[in-house]
């Protein structure tokens, strides 16, 4: 069960600077640590995050291990244009989550 | 590790005098959010960066998903949660309506799953329980918790004082020593809390993930270094029913943050 939750303005002045916040459920399982059964539990990890708006990527990360279960991302970006933001998560075991969210800019 | 610096503070805590008793008017509780620092509190308090939400938002997915042999939805039955569970959570543990049995909202989800729905009951800390439970507490966020009136309840409440108060495990501990005569005190770097059950289900930054209020229970005991009870036993049933009661009117504030 894949599910995030966005926080971004829904309307921009252009040219503002704008924050965008994402949250995600993952595990984020490390592949470092021993289950109850003493045996290693295969990583599972969240291993890209992007974010484009009307197509063009305006900000991207890799993430790693070390990041905590559920990864909070916040960034900046300027209003542009009025369109959509689409915020991509791919990772281990196939893990695909896409989001969308509309912004009018005036 | 954890065990280590339990044991450590343990000593400071009995070198050090027993809090002095509680005097003056005014209500002197408080609940584990006002112990928190600032940016706990934030985390909590906005719903987007609230890891809790994301079992709240899964919760209305089940919320709304037919299900078991009797192919009915939480959602044919009870309609819409905010009208319908509004204050439900606030009153749990009790006597379920329809089948007579001494229930915490867990359970109470769970006597719908098998009897209602004629699903299989969901398992202790899975995600799916902890979501419906999520979803449902949520929609009486903010409301004081206000156990029913039920006089059956009073025994109930009676057993968990005594749980509560017991002695117990092999640091000769009651959960009295800690959240009553030491609560505000530190034990290592956690701030003992009075121990309110306003936040559960919790998403907690040590287990990354949502927890219930038994899980919680459970970590306290094996601190203490008893034997856990089993999830759903009568003797945590009875604990959370004394816990609501002694934070009667204190508001329902799920899905909380806790360290
Ligand atoms: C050795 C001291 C100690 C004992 C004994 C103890 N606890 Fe706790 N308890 C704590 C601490 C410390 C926390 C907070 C942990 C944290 O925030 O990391 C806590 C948290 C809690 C909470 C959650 C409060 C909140 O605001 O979320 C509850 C409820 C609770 N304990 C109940 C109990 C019960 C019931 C028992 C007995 C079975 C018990 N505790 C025994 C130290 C103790
Ligand atoms: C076929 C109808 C039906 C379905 C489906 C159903 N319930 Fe119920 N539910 C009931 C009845 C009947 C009661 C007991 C009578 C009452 O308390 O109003 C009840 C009571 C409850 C209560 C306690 C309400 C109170 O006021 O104390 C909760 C909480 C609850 N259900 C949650 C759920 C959840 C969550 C689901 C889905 C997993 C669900 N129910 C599915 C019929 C249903």
């Amino acid at each position: 069960m894949a599910n995030a939750l966005i926080n971004a303005p829904k309307t921009a002045k252009r040219g503002d600077t704008i924050e965008i916040k994402a949250l995600i459920l993952h595990p984020m399982e490390t592949g470092f640590r021993p289950g109850t059964n003493g045996r290693m539990i295969p990583r599972n990890i969240i291993e890209h995050f992007s974010a484009r708006w009307n197509g063009e990527e305006i900000f991207a990360m890799t993430f790693s291990p070390a990041i905590a279960a559920n990864p909070f991302v916040s960034f900046f970006t300027v209003a542009k244009e009025s369109g959509k933001i689409d915020f991509l998560w791919t990772g281990d075991e196939d893990f695909r989550v896409t989001e969308s969210v509309a912004i009018t800019v005036t | 590790m954890r065990l280590r610096y339990l044991g450590l503070a343990l000593v400071s805590i009995f070198v050090a005098s027993w809090a002095a008793a509680q005097s003056g008017g005014g209500d002197q509780r408080r609940t584990g959010y006002q112990d928190m620092s600032a940016p706990l509190q934030q985390m909590e308090d906005d719903d987007t960066a609230n890891p809790g939400m994301l079992f709240v938002q899964a919760g209305e997915i089940l919320w709304n998903a037919p299900a078991g042999k009797a192919n009915k939805a939480c959602a044919d039955c009870h309609s819409a949660v905010d009208k319908s569970m509004k204050g439900v959570a606030a009153r749990y543990p009790a006597f379920a309506k329809d089948t007579d049995t001494l229930v915490d909202l867990d359970g109470r989800i769970n006597l719908c799953r098998t009897g209602q729905q004629q699903a299989d009951a969901l398992k202790p800390e899975s995600q799916d329980i902890l979501a419906l439970s999520a979803y449902v507490t949520r929609a009486s966020r903010g409301l004081p918790i206000a156990p029913p009136a039920d006089p059956r309840l009073v025994k109930v409440r009676a057993e968990g004082e005594v749980l509560f108060k017991r002695r117990e495990g092999q640091l000769n501990l009651s959960c009295a020593n800690c959240h009553d005569d030491n609560a505000g005190r530190k034990l290592a770097g956690a701030t003992i809390p009075q121990g309110h059950p306003t936040a559960y289900p919790v998403y907690r930054s040590e287990w990354q993930t949502v927890g219930s209020l038994q899980r919680r229970l459970r970590n306290c005991m094996i601190g203490m270094r008893s034997e856990p009870y089993a999830y759903n036993s009568a003797e945590y049933v009875a604990l959370e029913a004394y816990l609501m009661d002694r934070a009667k009117g204190l508001k329902i504030e799920s899905p909380g943050i806790r360290p």
